[in-house]
């Protein structure tokens, strides 16, 4: 499996939705995602809004039940059935760290929990050390141990979300909008703790953001997502300097470069319209409706990701 | 009398003179603005920056004074055209708003009211402020909607703000701010909520009315890039207090204030994205627990004795340059009187 900790094949996950009486359709929110993480990698998951960025994650850890689709963890195939085996490896820190957290629960508890439900500790006394030692990794103090989560800021309550999914010692972890909720100081805190906690333990992040600087600072590679497809990948650095597709230059060109010269005289690529709804999406190519270079065959045909070099993966007919 | 019209011309459109706003709560005085100052010149736009409790839209607030009704503005002058407003009668500020000066929110669906038709709240607007019948409000609700570039306008006018998307709403926000063509648009974080692509539209919107209305921009961000794309002169506020202010290029090419230096190492770096962030240490401050001296000097590296006890005082830097912090004192970095 050409050293993959994750790979991801053809992954899908549709939601019925009602639409009208006795009528249902299916959203697609994911639709035939490809993509594989290295062990330590980072892959950057971006794109806007409903583009199925966030689901993809949840699928990806069994958290939905995909609709069809494989994902495979070391070359090992997991499935709804043994995923119970993998969720020690596998572990996920969301965006919200006010609702992720158990109001009711001290943070020795919530960081307890994981290690009381994989049975990861033999006496309450190495139980207690594991927790100081989570605890003290991410940058928290012994004391904090028997506080409750609303008397922490947000980005000590993301710190609480993190050392909660470490405790496991996965060797993968769902990174979903995690800095998004943070102020700018306190998410380069956050960021940095990440990037530190991967040289240390070696983990593998799939980082969803929608914030692109950031995203691009944090990753090795990075995939670009719309409306639950997946319209280019490629290494961090070659993506934001030569992107390829019609979509990533403009979402590229979109983002507000913080230096007063370069955001006054740079020129953007303004998209006409709004994402359209997933419940009525357009023929072939998804982007056609939004897209400068849009033909016939965009409206036929979806183009797949092919292979520009170098691993630089693009799906459009045109560029 | 051509006394009086050389004063007008030097009098900026908007001047905020040592603000200070308090709320009261069960807890105590909540000091969210703290003598702060600054000027806004007709058709120029000016970016406040700060992070979550900054006291930078509470500052916005106040010139609307559409603050929560424990919330007070305490001290200060707020002059627009030279005239102080922080005296006007609840009627007087009624007119001033809309007319004279126009807010936008972060949430355009928490801000509009989703029971009635987009045409029926900005035709509200304009019957307000003017005496124009039915059928001239309706006109000048659509003529507006298309200014701010929403197609078929005739049938938007006639639709709930469920039926639009995000960015189409901030649209109906943006046109139903500027109807009566005030002089002043304050933008609370007009783009968060929204996608990039979309976001890149609504500011390139913004921008593009400003120049045809010449109207004044006041917008207050969390986010530096949006600021150093919309703003010729930005504020940097933190715990209710300015930082620093100046141009754009003044804050971002030579800050000379340890937070907004702080700020700046803490974002990826345009030119070296791999290159390590350097975050500011510690946490945002309480406003119910201020310190004595400089509120930023628990977080900073280079906090003296002195900062732990005497706010520090805006010293000039230069011509357009104005920074509050001992550091610049103890380097002599700052314009002496004499000059």
């Amino acid at each position: 499996m050409s050293g993959n900790l994750i790979e991801v094949k053809d992954l899908k996950m549709y939601f019925p939705v009602r639409t009208g009486f006795m009528k249902t359709t299916m959203l697609k929110a994911v639709d035939g995602v490809n993509f594989s993480i290295k062990p330590g990698e980072t892959l950057g998951l971006v794109g806007e809004s409903g583009c199925g960025k966030t689901t993809v994650g949840r699928a990806l850890l069994h958290l939905y039940k995909p609709t069809g689709g494989e994902i495979y963890y070391d070359g090992n195939l997991v499935t709804e059935k043994n995923i119970l085996e993998y969720r020690p490896k596998m572990q996920m820190v969301f965006q919200d760290p006010y609702s992720s957290l158990d109001p009711r629960m001290t943070v020795e508890e919530i960081i307890g929990e994981p290690l009381d439900v994989h049975h990861l500790y033999s006496n309450k006394k190495e139980r207690r050390e594991k927790i100081l030692n989570l605890m003290e990794l991410v940058g928290l103090n012994a004391e904090h141990a028997t506080r409750y989560v609303h008397e922490f800021s947000g980005g000590q309550r993301q710190r609480i979300g993190i050392a909660r999914a470490l405790a496991v010692d996965p060797k993968f972890i769902v990174c979903d909008e995690a800095v998004s909720a943070l102020d700018v100081s306190i998410q380069a805190q956050v960021i940095n703790m990440f990037e530190e906690l991967q040289e240390k333990l070696g983990v593998a992040y799939l980082f969803i953001a929608h914030d692109l600087l950031v995203v691009r600072h944090i990753s090795n590679r990075i995939a670009v997502m719309y409306l639950g497809r997946i319209v280019e990948t490629a290494d961090a650095d070659e993506l934001s300097d030569s992107p390829i597709h019609p979509y990533t230059q403009s979402l590229l060109s979109a983002v507000p470069i913080p230096d007063p010269k370069i955001a006054k005289s740079s020129k953007r690529i303004i998209l006409e319209g709004d994402v359209p709804s997933p419940l009525n999406m357009p023929s072939g190519c998804a982007f056609r409706t939004r897209c400068r270079y849009a033909t016939e065959q965009c409206a036929k045909e979806c183009p797949a990701l092919k292979d520009r070099g170098n691993g630089h993966l693009v799906a459009c007919w045109n560029k | 009398m051509s006394e009086q019209m050389k004063n007008e011309k030097n009098v900026p459109l908007l001047e905020v003179i040592d603000l200070h706003t308090s709320f009261k709560t069960d807890k105590g005085e909540v000091k969210a603005v703290n003598g702060v100052s600054y000027t806004l010149e007709a058709g120029k736009s000016l970016g406040i920056v700060g992070e979550s409790g900054s006291g930078k839209s509470v500052s916005a607030y106040s010139i609307m004074q559409i603050l929560d009704a424990n919330g007070h503005i305490t001290q200060g002058r707020i002059l627009f055209k030279g005239e102080d407003i922080t005296h006007y009668t609840p009627k007087q500020m009624q007119d001033f708003r809309g007319k004279n000066c126009a807010m936008i929110f972060q949430d355009p669906m928490t801000s509009l009211n989703p029971v009635y038709t987009v045409g029926n709240q900005i035709t509200e607007a304009i019957r307000i402020h003017s005496d124009k019948s039915k059928d001239e409000a309706n006109k000048a609700a659509v003529e507006m909607l298309k200014l701010v570039g929403i197609n078929d306008a005739e049938r938007r006018m006639k639709q709930y703000p469920h039926e639009l998307s995000g960015g189409m709403r901030q649209r109906v926000m943006i046109a139903m701010a500027l109807v009566m063509e005030p002089s002043i648009l304050i933008a609370d974080e007009p783009t968060t909520a929204l996608d990039v692509t979309i976001q890149a539209q609504i500011l390139e919107l913004m921008m593009e009315l400003q120049k045809k209305l010449k109207m004044a921009i006041i917008i207050v961000t969390h986010d530096l890039g949006v600021i150093a794309q919309m703003s010729d002169e930005i504020v940097v506020m933190y715990g209710g207090r300015i930082c620093e202010r100046g141009t754009a290029e003044d804050i971002f090419y030579n800050p000379c204030h340890e937070y907004t230096k702080g700020l700046l190492r803490s974002i990826p770096s345009v030119n070296n994205m791999k290159k390590k962030l350097v975050p500011i240490a510690g946490t945002p401050i309480n406003l119910l627990n201020m310190p004595k001296g400089c509120a930023f000097c628990s977080r900073c590296d280079s906090a003296m004795k002195i900062c732990l006890t005497e706010v520090p005082q805006e010293l000039r830097i230069d011509k357009t340059h104005l920074a509050s912090c001992w550091m610049n004192v103890k380097n002599g970095n700052y314009m002496k009187e004499a000059e």
